[in-house]
């Protein structure tokens, strides 16, 4: 019974982690820069889909350099914050949305009753995109987030220059039931965004995500989204996540601020 | 000889295959068919991951003292898995997101820690590799029968590519919802079942 003594169970117990160890490690270390390269072409490839510029031919990060423009926002003011103010975890190459979420200098805790899309925790700026074709924005994208049925569904919306008509809207990130919930990938319902209203003549938001179809004769049918079959809670969510990052809350200060600039140029 | 390597390797596929006959790793098998491109590459980590952790634990088999052995064989389990995990994320990024945490749970996957218990401590480090091999397409082989079906019926597409045109968009195929939910694999299973023990009756349990 020599391998049962204490001194040889250690020994193989040290000897086998020590082994595993430096695997893992070595894998996770050597992976990392390929995963993480990965993960940017993800999201840089759905901000091109919502912004209507993906080609598969074409490398992302090519499009992306000739076509998009980052800029990070103020929340709360909607201002743009100007570059000389960039900090380490405040620039376009390095902004989480989760990471500054939870940062007390750079997020807040949304209370309660305002937290809509049941996210929790926000950040207090935002990087945006915008698509600009000889210099004139044709269209801006915007990341939102909410919870779904399972998970927190990360996407952008883009919105054409009146800053009132969705342009296209993605999820890059989410946990939903393939099939069901997970149908909010589904490029025929995306592309049912296409035109949609976002507010009314009063600034009141109006684009609304149903349960069920359309009716396309209703006068509404301009401002609303058809429900998920078998996907009524991520299609709710979805909603919310809408109603939450298009008011008050979420990007209402930084469109009014543009509304108004754009009728005063 | 010969032969007893081509059986280790080709008996869990019909006459004792790990989801038909010892029914392990059914949880696994209803998360990741709804799918065949999650299947495959699910099925191919498992086999992967079998064939190595049998490989591992075969090779130090003498030397595991028996009062750790459960925890030692879980280590390597886990180490591999991770790795596994690891290359999928960085050469098949688009299907890590679809897997999510589903090639994490391939540690807590019965096949893996049976064999290892019931094959690997026992015999040689090449027969078992082969054993480890045989076990993964086995489960192979009924991850992709279920995913076709579900798939199929379930989206009208293989592989994401439309084969039966649907109503929604355009077609004759009315997607099957029952398909995509957990339920319907537990069906396909239970149907498989049936018709391996139909075409091999000694499989049936006696009462």
């Amino acid at each position: 019974m020599q391998s049962d003594s204490i001194r040889k169970t250690v020994g193989v117990a040290l000897a086998v982690c020590l082994v595993c160890s430096v695997l893992v490690s070595t894998a996770a270390v050597y992976l990392q820069g390929i995963q993480e390269e990965n993960k940017r072409n993800d999201k840089i490839k759905n901000i091109l889909m919502a912004g209507g510029l993906y080609d598969k031919k074409t490398d992302v990060k090519t499009i992306f350099k000739e076509k998009i423009t980052s800029y990070i926002i103020d929340l709360s003011t909607g201002e743009h914050i100007p570059e000389d103010q960039y900090t380490a975890k405040l620039s376009p190459e390095t902004f989480d949305i989760k990471e500054m979420s939870v940062d007390p200098e750079y997020g807040h805790e949304i209370p309660a009753e305002a937290d809509i899309a049941g996210i929790g925790h926000m950040p207090k700026n935002m990087l945006i995109y915008s698509v600009t074709e000889n210099g004139v924005i044709e269209k801006v994208i915007l990341p939102v987030h909410g919870k779904g049925l399972w998970s927190t569904m990360y996407g952008f919306v883009a919105l054409s220059k009146d800053l009132n008509t969705v342009r296209g809207i993605t999820f890059y990130e989410h946990g939903e039931t393939p099939g069901l919930g997970g149908e909010i990938e589904n490029p025929r319902w995306r592309a049912s965004w296409n035109g949609k209203v976002v507010f009314d003549d009063h600034q009141k938001l109006i684009l609304q995500v149903l349960k069920g179809q359309v009716n396309p004769a209703s006068p509404d049918a301009n401002h609303q989204i058809d429900g998920l079959s078998g996907a009524t809670l991520t299609t709710r969510g979805v909603g919310k996540m809408i109603k939450f990052w298009f008011g008050e809350n979420g990007y209402g200060p930084f469109l009014k601020k543009m509304r108004e600039a754009s009728s005063n140029g | 000889m010969a032969n007893k390597y081509k059986d280790v390797l080709l008996d869990p596929i019909f006459n004792n295959n790990p989801i038909g006959l010892q029914i392990l790793g059914i949880c696994s098998a209803l998360a990741v068919t709804t799918r065949m491109e999650t299947a495959v590459v699910m099925a191919l980590a498992v086999t992967v991951v079998t064939a190595f952790s049998n490989l591992a634990v075969s090779a130090i088999r003498d030397h595991i003292p028996s009062s750790i052995r459960i925890l030692v064989e879980m280590t390597i389990i886990a180490s591999l898995v991770i790795i596994a995990d690891q290359f999928i994320k960085a050469f098949a990024y688009d299907i890590s997101k679809k897997l999510s945490i589903f090639v994490g749970l391939i540690i807590t996957n019965c096949i893996i820690m049976g064999r290892a218990e019931a094959y690997a401590l026992k015999n040689p480090p090449l027969i078992s590799f082969l054993d480890g091999i045989g076990n993964g397409l086995g489960y192979s082989f009924v991850l992709v029968v279920v995913g076709f079906f579900r798939e199929l019926l379930g989206t009208g597409k293989l592989f994401g590519i439309s084969v039966l045109p649907l109503t929604t968009e355009g077609g004759w195929y009315s997607a099957n919802g029952l398909m995509v939910l957990s339920p319907s694999a537990f069906f396909l299973i239970g149907l498989l079942i049936w018709a391996i023990r139909a075409w091999k009756p000694e499989q049936v349990e006696k009462d």
